[in-house]
Protein backbone atom coordinates (compact mmCIF):
# COMPACT_ATOMS: atom_id res chain seq x y z
CA UNK A 1 0.00 0.00 0.00
CA UNK A 2 1.43 3.51 -0.87
CA UNK A 3 0.09 5.96 1.42
CA UNK A 4 1.91 8.81 -0.31
CA UNK A 5 0.17 8.33 -3.50
CA UNK A 6 -3.64 8.01 -3.10
CA UNK A 7 -3.31 5.17 -0.84
CA UNK A 8 -7.15 4.53 1.05
CA UNK A 9 -6.47 3.84 4.49
CA UNK A 10 -9.48 2.26 6.59
CA UNK A 11 -9.00 1.75 10.41
CA UNK A 12 -10.33 2.56 13.85
CA UNK A 13 -9.93 5.84 16.01
CA UNK A 14 -8.02 6.79 18.60
CA UNK A 15 -9.33 9.52 19.86
CA UNK A 16 -7.63 11.87 22.58
CA UNK A 17 -8.06 15.64 23.52
CA UNK A 18 -6.59 18.86 23.80
CA UNK A 19 -3.08 19.66 24.84
CA UNK A 20 -1.44 15.93 24.33
CA UNK A 21 2.13 16.71 25.49
CA UNK A 22 5.24 14.22 23.68
CA UNK A 23 5.56 12.89 27.52
CA UNK A 24 2.06 11.57 27.24
CA UNK A 25 3.29 9.56 24.10
CA UNK A 26 6.28 8.49 25.37
CA UNK A 27 7.00 8.75 28.68
CA UNK A 28 10.88 9.92 29.70
CA UNK A 29 12.08 6.99 31.10
CA UNK A 30 12.17 4.92 28.03
CA UNK A 31 13.70 7.17 26.08
CA UNK A 32 17.03 6.11 26.60
CA UNK A 33 15.83 2.40 25.38
CA UNK A 34 18.46 1.28 22.98
CA UNK A 35 15.68 0.83 20.03
CA UNK A 36 11.97 2.52 19.33
CA UNK A 37 10.78 -0.99 19.21
CA UNK A 38 11.41 -1.34 22.92
CA UNK A 39 10.19 1.67 23.81
CA UNK A 40 6.97 1.43 21.40
CA UNK A 41 4.64 -0.66 24.07
CA UNK A 42 4.92 2.10 26.41
CA UNK A 43 3.33 4.90 24.18
CA UNK A 44 0.55 6.85 25.67
CA UNK A 45 1.31 4.66 28.62
CA UNK A 46 0.12 7.67 31.13
CA UNK A 47 -3.58 8.32 29.00
CA UNK A 48 -4.23 4.47 28.18
CA UNK A 49 -1.91 1.48 29.05
CA UNK A 50 -3.42 -0.75 26.79
CA UNK A 51 -2.84 1.60 23.90
CA UNK A 52 -0.20 -0.47 22.23
CA UNK A 53 -2.09 -3.61 23.14
CA UNK A 54 -5.21 -1.98 21.49
CA UNK A 55 -3.85 -0.21 18.22
CA UNK A 56 -3.55 -2.15 14.48
CA UNK A 57 -1.42 -1.45 11.96
CA UNK A 58 -3.80 1.10 10.07
CA UNK A 59 -5.34 2.97 12.81
CA UNK A 60 -5.69 6.42 13.20
CA UNK A 61 -4.73 8.98 16.21
CA UNK A 62 -7.65 12.15 16.50
CA UNK A 63 -6.90 14.69 18.46
CA UNK A 64 -8.06 18.57 19.16
CA UNK A 65 -5.38 21.40 19.33
CA UNK A 66 -2.02 21.77 20.30
CA UNK A 67 -1.14 17.82 19.80
CA UNK A 68 2.41 16.75 20.49
CA UNK A 69 3.51 19.82 22.45
CA UNK A 70 6.26 19.92 24.98
CA UNK A 71 9.37 18.24 24.26
CA UNK A 72 11.57 17.69 20.88
CA UNK A 73 12.27 13.59 21.41
CA UNK A 74 11.58 12.56 17.98
CA UNK A 75 11.16 9.20 19.87
CA UNK A 76 7.37 10.58 20.03
CA UNK A 77 5.89 10.23 16.42
CA UNK A 78 8.40 7.36 15.93
CA UNK A 79 6.52 4.86 18.38
CA UNK A 80 3.34 6.01 16.91
CA UNK A 81 4.49 4.97 13.17
CA UNK A 82 6.31 1.87 14.96
CA UNK A 83 2.81 0.77 16.06
CA UNK A 84 1.48 1.12 12.88
CA UNK A 85 -0.30 4.58 13.13
CA UNK A 86 -1.08 5.48 9.66
CA UNK A 87 -1.88 9.09 10.42
CA UNK A 88 -2.59 11.62 13.48
CA UNK A 89 -5.23 13.84 12.54
CA UNK A 90 -6.01 17.20 15.18
CA UNK A 91 -7.03 20.76 14.94
CA UNK A 92 -3.74 21.73 15.25
CA UNK A 93 -0.60 20.85 16.31
CA UNK A 94 2.70 21.91 18.33
CA UNK A 95 5.57 22.56 15.59
CA UNK A 96 8.33 20.50 16.78
CA UNK A 97 5.95 17.80 16.84
CA UNK A 98 4.69 17.87 13.50
CA UNK A 99 7.94 18.62 11.76
CA UNK A 100 9.68 15.59 13.61
CA UNK A 101 6.62 13.44 12.07
CA UNK A 102 6.74 14.72 8.43
CA UNK A 103 10.84 14.18 8.73
CA UNK A 104 9.99 10.63 9.38
CA UNK A 105 7.44 9.93 7.25
CA UNK A 106 4.68 9.96 9.23
CA UNK A 107 1.68 11.62 7.89
CA UNK A 108 0.16 14.57 10.27
CA UNK A 109 -2.68 15.92 9.13
CA UNK A 110 -4.62 19.13 10.50
CA UNK A 111 -8.84 18.54 9.77
CA UNK A 112 -10.75 20.93 12.31
CA UNK A 113 -14.30 19.37 12.12
CA UNK A 114 -13.37 15.55 12.24
CA UNK A 115 -12.39 15.41 16.27
CA UNK A 116 -16.37 17.04 17.36
CA UNK A 117 -17.87 13.98 14.86
CA UNK A 118 -16.13 11.10 16.01
CA UNK A 119 -15.47 8.96 18.81
CA UNK A 120 -13.15 6.74 19.87
CA UNK A 121 -13.40 3.34 18.12
CA UNK A 122 -15.15 4.88 15.79
CA UNK A 123 -13.84 3.40 11.84
CA UNK A 124 -12.50 6.26 9.15
CA UNK A 125 -11.33 6.47 5.98
CA UNK A 126 -8.30 7.96 5.01
CA UNK A 127 -7.70 9.19 1.20
CA UNK A 128 -4.36 10.97 1.48
CA UNK A 129 -3.82 12.30 -1.99
CA UNK A 130 -7.06 13.87 -2.19
CA UNK A 131 -7.24 15.69 1.61
CA UNK A 132 -10.56 14.21 2.52
CA UNK A 133 -11.90 11.96 5.76
CA UNK A 134 -14.73 9.58 6.02
CA UNK A 135 -16.21 8.27 9.10
CA UNK A 136 -19.85 8.08 10.34
CA UNK A 137 -21.21 8.93 6.85
CA UNK A 138 -19.66 12.08 6.63
CA UNK A 139 -17.19 13.38 4.45
CA UNK A 140 -14.50 15.36 6.41
CA UNK A 141 -11.86 18.11 4.23
CA UNK A 142 -8.47 18.74 5.59
CA UNK A 143 -6.00 21.36 5.24
CA UNK A 144 -2.78 20.53 2.71
CA UNK A 145 0.71 20.41 3.69
CA UNK A 146 3.10 23.04 2.98
CA UNK A 147 4.70 22.12 -0.41
CA UNK A 148 7.97 21.85 1.40
CA UNK A 149 6.68 19.73 3.67
CA UNK A 150 4.34 17.16 1.52
CA UNK A 151 8.10 16.78 -0.43
CA UNK A 152 9.68 15.51 1.98
CA UNK A 153 6.56 13.06 3.06
CA UNK A 154 5.88 12.15 -0.97
CA UNK A 155 9.87 10.51 -0.74
CA UNK A 156 9.43 9.02 2.59
CA UNK A 157 10.71 11.18 5.16
CA UNK A 158 13.54 13.86 5.03
CA UNK A 159 16.33 10.83 5.54
CA UNK A 160 15.18 9.37 2.09
CA UNK A 161 15.12 12.86 0.84
CA UNK A 162 18.95 13.37 1.77
CA UNK A 163 20.06 10.11 0.38
CA UNK A 164 19.06 11.75 -2.81
CA UNK A 165 20.59 14.59 -2.49
CA UNK A 166 24.22 13.40 -1.92
CA UNK B 1 9.83 46.95 4.98
CA UNK B 2 11.20 46.86 7.99
CA UNK B 3 12.47 43.70 9.21
CA UNK B 4 12.15 41.50 13.29
CA UNK B 5 15.06 40.34 14.82
CA UNK B 6 14.25 36.66 14.22
CA UNK B 7 13.88 37.89 10.13
CA UNK B 8 16.91 39.55 10.03
CA UNK B 9 18.71 36.49 11.69
CA UNK B 10 17.59 34.04 9.40
CA UNK B 11 18.26 36.29 6.44
CA UNK B 12 21.70 36.52 7.62
CA UNK B 13 22.05 33.10 7.94
CA UNK B 14 20.32 32.27 4.52
CA UNK B 15 22.62 34.95 3.00
CA UNK B 16 19.56 36.93 1.57
CA UNK B 17 19.20 40.37 2.10
CA UNK B 18 15.50 40.43 3.63
CA UNK B 19 13.20 38.04 4.41
CA UNK B 20 9.44 37.86 5.95
CA UNK B 21 7.65 35.81 8.16
CA UNK B 22 5.70 33.22 5.96
CA UNK B 23 8.85 32.18 3.69
CA UNK B 24 10.77 29.28 3.85
CA UNK B 25 14.84 29.76 4.13
CA UNK B 26 17.57 27.56 3.77
CA UNK B 27 20.00 28.69 6.51
CA UNK B 28 23.55 27.77 7.46
CA UNK B 29 23.36 26.80 11.45
CA UNK B 30 26.10 28.18 13.58
CA UNK B 31 25.89 25.54 16.46
CA UNK B 32 24.40 21.96 16.54
CA UNK B 33 23.83 20.70 20.36
CA UNK B 34 22.14 17.42 20.90
CA UNK B 35 21.95 16.04 24.32
CA UNK B 36 21.43 12.03 26.01
CA UNK B 37 17.93 12.05 25.46
CA UNK B 38 18.09 11.66 21.98
CA UNK B 39 21.85 11.13 20.29
CA UNK B 40 22.08 7.04 20.30
CA UNK B 41 19.39 7.24 17.85
CA UNK B 42 20.70 10.22 15.90
CA UNK B 43 23.61 8.06 15.42
CA UNK B 44 22.04 4.57 14.79
CA UNK B 45 20.37 6.62 11.56
CA UNK B 46 23.75 8.06 10.80
CA UNK B 47 25.50 4.39 10.92
CA UNK B 48 22.30 2.80 9.12
CA UNK B 49 20.04 4.99 6.99
CA UNK B 50 22.45 7.28 5.10
CA UNK B 51 23.90 6.75 1.76
CA UNK B 52 26.95 8.93 1.96
CA UNK B 53 27.49 9.15 6.19
CA UNK B 54 30.16 12.67 6.92
CA UNK B 55 29.80 15.63 8.96
CA UNK B 56 29.82 18.68 7.05
CA UNK B 57 31.60 20.78 9.96
CA UNK B 58 32.91 18.94 13.11
CA UNK B 59 33.52 22.03 14.70
CA UNK B 60 29.29 23.28 15.17
CA UNK B 61 28.73 20.05 16.87
CA UNK B 62 28.11 20.16 20.84
CA UNK B 63 27.40 16.78 22.50
CA UNK B 64 26.36 17.30 26.41
CA UNK B 65 25.81 14.12 28.42
CA UNK B 66 23.18 15.85 31.09
CA UNK B 67 19.83 13.87 31.34
CA UNK B 68 20.97 10.80 32.72
CA UNK B 69 23.89 11.49 34.50
CA UNK B 70 25.53 9.54 35.95
CA UNK B 71 23.48 6.90 34.17
CA UNK B 72 21.38 4.96 35.98
CA UNK B 73 20.61 0.99 34.44
CA UNK B 74 22.66 -0.64 31.89
CA UNK B 75 20.06 0.63 28.98
CA UNK B 76 21.45 4.28 29.29
CA UNK B 77 25.06 2.72 30.00
CA UNK B 78 24.79 1.48 26.65
CA UNK B 79 23.18 4.84 25.01
CA UNK B 80 25.91 7.03 27.02
CA UNK B 81 28.82 4.71 25.13
CA UNK B 82 27.54 4.79 22.23
CA UNK B 83 27.07 8.83 22.10
CA UNK B 84 31.10 8.80 23.73
CA UNK B 85 32.64 7.00 21.43
CA UNK B 86 31.19 8.22 18.54
CA UNK B 87 31.91 11.80 19.61
CA UNK B 88 35.77 10.31 20.69
CA UNK B 89 36.14 9.04 16.93
CA UNK B 90 34.62 11.96 14.86
CA UNK B 91 36.31 14.63 17.13
CA UNK B 92 32.94 16.25 18.45
CA UNK B 93 33.16 18.35 21.08
CA UNK B 94 32.13 16.78 24.12
CA UNK B 95 30.70 17.32 27.57
CA UNK B 96 29.77 14.87 30.20
CA UNK B 97 28.66 15.37 33.66
CA UNK B 98 29.63 19.04 33.27
CA UNK B 99 26.06 20.50 33.70
CA UNK B 100 22.34 20.78 31.96
CA UNK B 101 23.00 21.54 27.95
CA UNK B 102 21.57 24.50 27.86
CA UNK B 103 23.24 26.24 31.17
CA UNK B 104 26.69 24.18 29.53
CA UNK B 105 25.49 25.73 25.88
CA UNK B 106 24.94 29.42 27.62
CA UNK B 107 28.88 28.96 29.20
CA UNK B 108 30.75 28.19 26.73
CA UNK B 109 29.04 28.64 23.38
CA UNK B 110 26.21 30.58 22.57
CA UNK B 111 26.76 34.21 20.45
CA UNK B 112 24.38 37.27 19.76
CA UNK B 113 23.76 36.41 16.22
CA UNK B 114 24.11 33.07 15.76
CA UNK B 115 21.45 30.59 14.86
CA UNK B 116 21.78 27.29 16.96
CA UNK B 117 19.85 23.87 16.11
CA UNK B 118 19.26 22.04 19.15
CA UNK B 119 17.52 18.43 19.54
CA UNK B 120 15.84 19.83 22.81
CA UNK B 121 12.76 21.88 22.88
CA UNK B 122 14.35 24.22 25.29
CA UNK B 123 17.18 25.47 23.47
CA UNK B 124 15.65 28.84 22.46
CA UNK B 125 17.02 29.70 26.18
CA UNK B 126 19.94 31.34 23.97
CA UNK B 127 17.45 34.27 22.72
CA UNK B 128 19.16 35.35 26.22
CA UNK B 129 22.24 36.39 24.17
CA UNK B 130 20.54 37.12 21.32
CA UNK B 131 20.59 33.93 19.72
CA UNK B 132 18.01 32.16 17.29
CA UNK B 133 17.78 28.83 19.22
CA UNK B 134 14.87 26.09 17.90
CA UNK B 135 14.34 22.17 18.86
CA UNK B 136 14.38 19.72 16.58
CA UNK B 137 14.14 16.29 16.60
CA UNK B 138 16.56 13.96 15.68
CA UNK B 139 15.78 13.62 11.84
CA UNK B 140 16.35 17.22 11.72
CA UNK B 141 19.28 17.41 13.74
CA UNK B 142 21.05 14.42 11.90
CA UNK B 143 19.99 16.40 8.27
CA UNK B 144 21.86 19.83 9.72
CA UNK B 145 25.17 17.61 10.62
CA UNK B 146 25.57 15.72 7.72
CA UNK B 147 24.67 19.26 4.96
CA UNK B 148 25.70 21.77 7.81
CA UNK B 149 22.09 23.17 6.55
CA UNK B 150 18.21 22.92 7.26
CA UNK B 151 15.23 24.60 6.16
CA UNK B 152 13.16 26.89 8.41
CA UNK B 153 9.40 28.84 7.88
CA UNK B 154 10.39 32.05 8.75
CA UNK B 155 8.33 33.02 12.39
CA UNK B 156 6.17 35.84 12.87
CA UNK B 157 6.85 37.23 15.82
CA UNK B 158 5.17 38.01 19.29
CA UNK B 159 7.01 41.51 20.70
CA UNK B 160 6.84 41.87 24.72
CA UNK B 161 7.63 45.76 25.77
CA UNK B 162 8.93 45.10 29.59
CA UNK B 163 8.97 48.33 31.39
CA UNK B 164 10.08 49.50 35.37
CA UNK B 165 11.51 46.11 37.37
CA UNK B 166 10.15 43.22 39.09
CA UNK B 167 9.18 43.62 42.93
CA UNK B 168 11.10 42.50 45.78
CA UNK B 169 10.37 38.90 46.21
CA UNK B 170 9.03 38.11 42.75
CA UNK B 171 11.36 36.93 40.21
CA UNK B 172 11.89 35.79 35.94
CA UNK B 173 10.31 32.17 36.78
CA UNK B 174 6.64 34.23 38.23
CA UNK B 175 6.99 36.71 35.12
CA UNK B 176 7.54 34.38 32.28
CA UNK B 177 4.46 31.62 33.85
CA UNK B 178 2.49 35.03 33.95
CA UNK B 179 3.07 35.56 30.09
CA UNK B 180 2.29 31.93 29.41
CA UNK B 181 -0.78 31.73 31.75
CA UNK B 182 -2.19 35.09 29.30
CA UNK B 183 -1.15 33.61 26.25
CA UNK B 184 -1.62 29.84 26.40
CA UNK B 185 0.10 26.37 25.80
CA UNK B 186 -0.05 27.47 21.93
CA UNK B 187 -0.03 31.31 21.96
CA UNK B 188 3.20 31.23 20.39
CA UNK B 189 2.75 28.04 18.08
CA UNK B 190 5.29 28.92 14.92
CA UNK B 191 6.14 32.53 16.56
CA UNK B 192 9.31 33.94 18.27
CA UNK B 193 8.84 35.53 21.46
CA UNK B 194 11.20 39.17 21.07
CA UNK B 195 11.42 41.12 24.12
CA UNK B 196 12.94 44.28 24.52
CA UNK B 197 12.15 47.83 26.07
CA UNK B 198 13.35 49.54 29.18
CA UNK B 199 12.50 46.71 31.15
CA UNK B 200 14.86 44.08 30.26
CA UNK B 201 17.76 46.34 31.77
CA UNK B 202 16.71 45.34 35.18
CA UNK B 203 16.64 41.95 34.29
CA UNK B 204 20.27 39.80 34.82
CA UNK B 205 21.21 37.01 32.92
CA UNK B 206 20.40 34.50 34.93
CA UNK B 207 16.46 35.81 34.57
CA UNK B 208 16.94 36.38 30.81
CA UNK B 209 17.86 33.33 30.36
CA UNK B 210 15.13 31.67 33.00
CA UNK B 211 12.11 33.29 30.40
CA UNK B 212 13.71 32.75 27.18
CA UNK B 213 13.77 28.72 28.37
CA UNK B 214 10.07 28.63 29.23
CA UNK B 215 8.80 30.18 26.01
CA UNK B 216 8.76 26.55 24.17
CA UNK B 217 6.07 25.82 26.87
CA UNK B 218 3.34 28.67 24.74
CA UNK B 219 4.70 26.49 21.60
CA UNK B 220 7.44 29.39 20.55
CA UNK B 221 9.55 28.41 17.68
CA UNK B 222 12.22 30.68 19.41
CA UNK B 223 12.90 33.59 21.84
CA UNK B 224 14.91 36.48 21.23
CA UNK B 225 15.92 39.08 23.33
CA UNK B 226 18.03 42.36 22.35
CA UNK B 227 21.85 43.03 23.36
CA UNK B 228 22.46 45.17 25.99
CA UNK B 229 25.16 46.04 27.73
CA UNK B 230 23.84 43.33 30.55
CA UNK B 231 24.32 40.50 27.69
CA UNK B 232 27.77 42.20 26.54
CA UNK B 233 29.20 41.72 29.85
CA UNK B 234 28.33 37.92 30.49
CA UNK B 235 29.81 37.82 26.47
CA UNK B 236 33.08 38.99 27.37
CA UNK B 237 33.08 37.62 31.12
CA UNK B 238 33.25 34.19 29.35
CA UNK B 239 35.06 35.05 26.62
CA UNK B 240 33.02 35.47 23.60
CA UNK B 241 32.36 37.98 21.10
CA UNK B 242 29.50 38.67 19.06
CA UNK B 243 28.48 36.61 15.30
CA UNK B 244 26.20 40.07 15.02
CA UNK B 245 24.03 41.99 16.93
CA UNK B 246 20.42 42.40 15.72
CA UNK B 247 17.52 44.42 16.41
CA UNK B 248 14.05 44.66 15.10
CA UNK B 249 13.27 47.85 12.88
CA UNK B 250 10.89 50.36 14.18
CA UNK B 251 8.36 49.47 11.27
CA UNK B 252 9.08 45.70 11.53
CA UNK B 253 5.49 43.72 11.80
CA UNK B 254 4.86 42.04 14.49
CA UNK B 255 1.74 39.51 15.18
CA UNK B 256 1.21 41.23 18.06
CA UNK B 257 2.77 43.27 20.81
CA UNK B 258 2.19 43.15 24.75
CA UNK B 259 3.24 45.75 26.92
CA UNK B 260 4.27 44.29 30.35
CA UNK B 261 4.57 46.17 33.41
CA UNK B 262 6.92 44.23 35.60
CA UNK B 263 5.67 46.14 38.60
CA UNK B 264 2.58 44.58 38.60
CA UNK B 265 3.70 40.69 38.30
CA UNK B 266 3.18 38.61 41.83
CA UNK B 267 4.67 35.18 42.78
CA UNK B 268 3.03 32.49 40.30
CA UNK B 269 2.28 29.06 40.67
CA UNK B 270 1.90 26.47 37.68
CA UNK B 271 -0.85 23.50 39.00
CA UNK B 272 -0.62 20.11 37.35
CA UNK B 273 -0.88 19.09 34.53
CA UNK B 274 -0.77 22.10 31.82
CA UNK B 275 2.23 24.59 32.44
CA UNK B 276 -0.47 27.66 31.26
CA UNK B 277 -2.58 26.13 34.27
CA UNK B 278 -1.39 29.29 36.37
CA UNK B 279 -2.49 30.95 39.72
CA UNK B 280 -1.34 33.47 41.49
CA UNK B 281 0.56 31.48 44.70
CA UNK B 282 -1.60 32.53 47.11
CA UNK B 283 -4.35 30.31 45.28
CA UNK B 284 -2.36 27.40 46.08
CA UNK B 285 -0.92 27.88 49.51
CA UNK B 286 -1.43 24.55 52.06
CA UNK B 287 -1.23 22.19 49.16
CA UNK B 288 0.61 19.02 51.23
CA UNK B 289 4.15 18.54 48.68
CA UNK B 290 6.42 15.29 49.24
CA UNK B 291 9.54 16.56 47.36
CA UNK B 292 10.58 19.86 46.92
CA UNK B 293 13.20 20.22 43.41
CA UNK B 294 15.41 23.45 42.66
CA UNK B 295 17.53 22.78 39.67
CA UNK B 296 16.56 22.83 35.87
CA UNK B 297 18.15 24.73 33.26
CA UNK B 298 15.46 26.93 34.23
CA UNK B 299 16.05 28.36 37.37
CA UNK B 300 19.78 26.22 38.74
CA UNK B 301 21.78 29.50 38.39
CA UNK B 302 23.46 30.86 41.00
CA UNK B 303 21.31 33.67 41.23
CA UNK B 304 18.44 30.97 42.22
CA UNK B 305 20.54 29.04 44.94
CA UNK B 306 21.15 31.86 46.66
CA UNK B 307 17.73 33.09 46.70
CA UNK B 308 17.19 29.88 47.64
CA UNK B 309 19.59 29.64 50.49
CA UNK B 310 18.83 32.98 51.62
CA UNK B 311 15.37 32.00 52.65
CA UNK B 312 16.37 28.71 53.95
CA UNK B 313 19.61 29.66 56.04
CA UNK B 314 19.46 28.82 59.61
CA UNK B 315 15.62 26.84 59.06
CA UNK B 316 15.38 23.29 58.21
CA UNK B 317 13.40 21.02 55.86
CA UNK B 318 10.20 20.09 56.85
CA UNK B 319 10.68 16.33 57.74
CA UNK B 320 7.85 15.24 55.64
CA UNK B 321 10.02 16.68 52.29
CA UNK B 322 12.85 15.46 50.19
CA UNK B 323 14.51 18.80 49.04
CA UNK B 324 16.89 18.22 45.96
CA UNK B 325 19.01 21.05 45.24
CA UNK B 326 20.92 20.41 41.72
CA UNK B 327 23.16 23.20 40.58
CA UNK B 328 22.91 23.88 36.64
CA UNK B 329 26.80 23.23 36.22
CA UNK B 330 29.90 22.39 37.68
CA UNK B 331 30.40 26.24 37.28
CA UNK B 332 27.59 27.04 39.09
CA UNK B 333 28.18 23.99 41.84
CA UNK B 334 31.59 25.23 42.14
CA UNK B 335 31.06 28.83 42.77
CA UNK B 336 28.46 27.67 45.17
CA UNK B 337 30.69 25.59 47.19
CA UNK B 338 32.98 29.33 47.15
CA UNK B 339 30.17 31.04 48.73
CA UNK B 340 29.04 28.53 51.11
CA UNK B 341 25.52 28.23 49.62
CA UNK B 342 25.44 24.10 49.61
CA UNK B 343 26.75 24.15 53.17
CA UNK B 344 23.44 26.02 54.20
CA UNK B 345 21.30 23.72 51.94
CA UNK B 346 23.12 20.77 53.02
CA UNK B 347 22.54 21.77 56.97
CA UNK B 348 18.99 22.30 56.41
CA UNK B 349 18.47 19.00 55.43
CA UNK B 350 18.34 19.12 51.83
CA UNK B 351 20.30 16.90 49.47
CA UNK B 352 22.69 18.24 47.11
CA UNK B 353 22.88 16.33 43.55
CA UNK B 354 25.52 16.63 40.62
CA UNK B 355 24.48 18.80 37.92
CA UNK B 356 22.16 17.23 35.73
CA UNK B 357 18.26 16.94 34.69
CA UNK B 358 17.30 15.10 37.74
CA UNK B 359 13.74 15.31 38.72
CA UNK B 360 12.48 17.62 35.66
CA UNK B 361 12.44 14.73 33.33
CA UNK B 362 11.24 12.28 35.47
CA UNK B 363 14.04 9.45 34.22
CA UNK B 364 16.90 11.08 36.52
CA UNK B 365 17.36 10.86 40.19
CA UNK B 366 14.16 12.16 42.34
CA UNK B 367 11.63 10.85 40.48
CA UNK B 368 8.14 10.70 42.21
CA UNK B 369 5.79 8.09 43.25
CA UNK B 370 2.30 7.18 42.76
CA UNK B 371 -0.10 10.12 44.16
CA UNK B 372 2.87 12.30 45.25
CA UNK B 373 3.00 15.94 45.17
CA UNK B 374 6.11 18.11 43.50
CA UNK B 375 6.53 21.41 43.84
CA UNK B 376 9.24 21.85 41.21
CA UNK B 377 11.92 24.81 39.15
CA UNK B 378 11.88 22.77 36.31
CA UNK B 379 10.40 23.52 32.85
CA UNK B 380 7.18 21.28 32.78
CA UNK B 381 4.07 20.30 35.23
CA UNK B 382 3.15 17.42 32.68
CA UNK B 383 1.04 14.13 33.75
CA UNK B 384 3.89 11.69 34.65
CA UNK B 385 6.64 14.13 33.76
CA UNK B 386 8.50 13.78 37.05
CA UNK B 387 7.41 10.41 37.38
CA UNK B 388 4.54 7.79 38.50
CA UNK B 389 1.74 8.83 35.72
CA UNK B 390 -0.47 9.80 38.91
CA UNK B 391 1.54 12.19 40.45
CA UNK B 392 1.66 15.67 40.79
CA UNK B 393 3.94 18.75 39.79
CA UNK B 394 3.39 22.21 40.35
CA UNK B 395 6.12 24.65 38.75
CA UNK B 396 6.94 27.78 41.04
CA UNK B 397 10.14 30.19 41.80
CA UNK B 398 13.37 28.98 43.60
CA UNK B 399 11.68 31.42 46.39
CA UNK B 400 8.61 29.91 46.52
CA UNK B 401 10.02 26.16 45.88
CA UNK B 402 12.36 26.87 49.01
CA UNK B 403 9.59 28.56 51.24
CA UNK B 404 7.37 25.25 49.99
CA UNK B 405 10.10 22.75 51.05
CA UNK B 406 10.66 24.88 54.37
CA UNK B 407 6.82 24.27 55.38
CA UNK B 408 5.82 21.09 54.08
CA UNK B 409 3.29 22.58 51.94
CA UNK B 410 2.81 25.09 49.11
CA UNK B 411 3.93 28.98 50.62
CA UNK B 412 5.32 31.86 50.01
CA UNK B 413 8.89 33.12 50.98
CA UNK B 414 7.22 35.68 53.63
CA UNK B 415 5.52 32.75 55.52
CA UNK B 416 8.70 31.38 56.23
Amino acid sequence: MNLNKGGIVMGKIFRFHTDVDTDQIIASQYLLFPTIEEMKKYTFESLDPDFAKKVQPGDFVVACENFGCGSSREQAPSVLKALGVKAVIAKSFARIFYRNAINIGLPVIICKDLYDNVADQDEMELLLEEGIIKANGQTFTCTKLPAQMQNILDQGGLIASLNKEV
Amino acid sequence: MGMTMAEKIIAYAAGVESCKAGDIQTVELDRLMSNDGTTHLTIDMYNTKLKNPHIADVNKLVWIVDHNIPSDSPKTAASHKKMRDFAREHGIKFYEGEGVCHQVMMENHVRPGELIFGADSHTCAYGALGAFGTGVGCTDYLYAMVTGTSWLLVPETLRFNLKGKLPEGVYARDLILTIIGRIGANGANYKAMEFGGEGLSSLTMSDRISICNLCVEAGAKTALMEVDDIAMAYLKEHGRKPKAIFTSDEDATFAKVYDIDLSEITPIVAKPHFVDNVVPAKESLGVKINEAFLGSCNNGRLEDLRVGASIIKGKKVSPEVRFLVVPASRAVYQQAMKEGILDIFMEAGAIVMNPNCSVCWGSCQGVIGEGEVLISTGTRNFKGRAGHRDSFVYLASAATVTASAIKGEIATADMV
